[in-house]
């Protein structure tokens, strides 16, 4: 047994040194990335950072802003949603339940599983609340208790909104209330079969009419079967006094984070493409999602790229594929994104999106692991991505992975979960006196 | 003659070949089963068949490993004599080559899971299985290895 385990390791060796490397002279952010030739290599790369603490260590922030945690010891925060009143709302949780359907899938939930945190998701939210305007949490409560992997929060008229991972529910709010102890009542029920990727992003238009909620792909690229692929890989759009749902855009393969333009009104989504065929292949992105508009997946990439993984192909569909705005770079895994208001965060970055991105795991040499701000002009993305917040990523292990971003406009502050080291993040202008509170 | 044979077999090399006769069964029936289901999907574009495949070659791969660990310690130890000696434990050792190769194919999501190459291994795969039970059965029986 052990010649065979050699052999093994060895002939795994010899076939993983054939995976093909990054080219970094390629520029893959922007409207217009470089996309290499699709490459699937026999061994898919995995490079899995592990968790490492900070060890009293901070994020790298810019010259002229401050990174401080306001929450620690958190189960899994991915979300966060500031209240008028501005206590901040965490979404704690881990979902999904896809089973393993090849060998493989076996081995790289094991080896994937190395680089999360050990920690059981909370599957409830928490409040922070500064009661002082120092930034500083100086009550912490779990605010609702036993949800089902929430992710996505949106608050409207009173009422506050949490998609979990099956289902949207509903809960009243009083004003300064620290708990809400009534049941949620379910709004609309949400796509749950398998949920192999199983974060329900939410946001609420601007006139809090209607929810829209991101639905994420049941396989990487189809290789579970189509029919396990109904209703996902898209975004719905809900009405928020019937519960009526609607597709509202699809072809997204995972819509992880949602966001209203306030200089447009558009809805704007990060989106986590494909693995698999390159380190360099193929680009998350940020763009504006049009109604009735199919993103591609699985069928074809940024646009009208075919994958040929996909069989049967469907040329008539490809044609019609909408070319995403905005790339953010391959394998980053944008998680968060939220549009700067009332000046943003001043400076380089006053008028654009925040981009959380939890960093790469199929590639060799690691990308994202950091918060980058995207400059907008005219309601467009004007320019190269700025990294705003670094640091995660410290001697080949992850510090923290950056999942959900929200901008607090009121007290320009910049929300960031982090669900390795279970932190939230706040990033301010330093000595910056706007605390404005209640 | 055949029968006196077939005796000596029975009574002596039981343990040893039967026991590597059952670790052989398995890459015999499960890297044809394989094919077999590569040869579905190939046909239908149904994910299921890609899938059967993959378990079918783990199976077999697993099973390879064993026997060709076996083949090759047991002519380390010495069990026979000259070239012949190795073409077996040689053998073996290409089919857990071709095996494993064959895996990571199927392991690529998607049509690209089996594929020419797929294909081609899947097929290789089921030749030297075939190829392998048959040296080593036929070598018991004729060498008398139990005496």
């Amino acid at each position: 047994m052990k010649i065979t385990a050699l052999l093994a390791s060895s002939l795994a060796l010899a076939v993983a040194a054939c995976a093909p490397g990054s080219d970094p002279s390629l520029d893959q952010t922007g409207s217009d990335p470089d996309l290499p030739e699709l490459r699937d290599a026999l061994v898919p790369t995995l490079e899995i950072p592990t968790p490492a603490g900070w060890d009293g260590e901070l994020p790298t922030v810019p010259e002229g802003y401050t990174v401080m945690p306001i929450a620690r010891d958190l189960k899994i925060p991915r979300q966060t949603l500031v209240l008028p009143n501005g206590d901040i709302l965490v979404a704690e949780g881990r979902g999904g339940y896809a089973p393993p359907m090849r060998p493989k899938d076996i081995i790289a939930g094991v080896l994937k599983g190395r680089g999360t945190s050990s920690v059981e998701g909370g599957d409830r939210i928490r409040l922070l609340r500064d009661e002082d305007g120092d930034g500083q949490t100086d009550l912490q409560t779990t605010f609702i208790d036993g949800l089902n992997a929430p992710y996505g929060l949106a608050f409207v008229d009173g009422t506050l909104y949490v998609a979990n991972q099956d289902s949207l529910l509903q809960f009243p709010y009083t004003q300064g209330a620290t708990r809400i102890e009534a049941p949620g009542r379910e709004l609309s029920p949400l796509p749950a079969v398998l949920n192999h990727h199983w974060t329900k992003a939410m946001t609420a238009s601007p006139d809090g009419s209607r929810l829209y909620v991101g639905i994420g792909s049941n396989s990487n690229v189809g290789e579970r079967g189509m029919d396990v692929e109904e209703n996902r890989a898209v975004i719905w759009e809900i009405d928020r006094a019937t519960g009526a749902s609607r597709i509202y855009a699809s072809g997204l393969r995972n819509p992880t984070a949602l966001s209203f333009n306030p200089a447009t009104g558009q809805l704007w989504a990060v989106v986590n493409e494909r693995d698999e065929i390159g380190p360099q292949l193929v680009p998350d992105y940020l763009t504006s999602v049009r109604a009735g508009g199919w993103y591609g997946w699985p069928y074809s990439y940024w646009g009208q790229n075919v994958d040929p993984r996909v069989m049967p192909r469907r040329p008539d569909l490809v044609r019609t594929a909408i070319r995403p705005d905005y790339a953010l770079g391959s394998h980053v895994a944008a998680l968060g994104v939220d549009f700067a208001t009332d000046g943003g965060l001043g400076g380089a970055f006053s008028e654009g999106a925040f981009v959380g991105q939890h960093g790469s795991w199929n590639r060799s040499d690691p990308s994202g692991y950091k918060v980058v701000f995207v400059p907008f002009s005219g309601g467009r993305p004007a320019g190269r991505p700025i990294d705003l917040v670094t640091g995660f990523l410290h001697d080949g292990h992850a510090r923290g992975r950056p999942v959900g971003v929200t901008f607090d406009a009121p007290r320009g502050a910049l929300l960031i979960a982090d669900d390795v080291s279970n932190t939230v993040w706040r990033v301010t202008r330093t000595g910056q006196t706007r605390t404005a509170r209640r | 003659m055949m029968a006196s044979r077939t005796y000596e077999h029975a009574a002596g090399a039981a343990p040893v070949g039967a026991f590597q006769a059952i670790l052989l069964a398995f890459p015999v029936a499960l890297f044809p089963a394989a094919l077999l289901s590569d040869i579905a999907y190939l046909n239908t574009a149904v994910i299921q068949w890609s899938n059967f495949s993959s378990w079918l070659l783990f199976g077999a791969n697993v099973f390879t490993g064993i026997v060709t660990a076996w083949a090759i310690i047991a002519a380390i130890l010495g069990r026979g004599r000259g070239a012949r000696t190795w073409v077996l434990p040689g053998l073996l050792l290409v089919l857990f080559v071709a095996g494993v190769l064959d895996s990571f194919q199927h392991s690529r999501d998607g049509w690209h899971s089996v594929g020419t190459l797929g294909l081609v291994l899947s097929i290789l795969c089921t030749l030297l299985a075939f190829a392998a039970a048959f040296m080593a059965h036929s070598r018991t029986g004729i060498s008398g290895r139990a005496a």
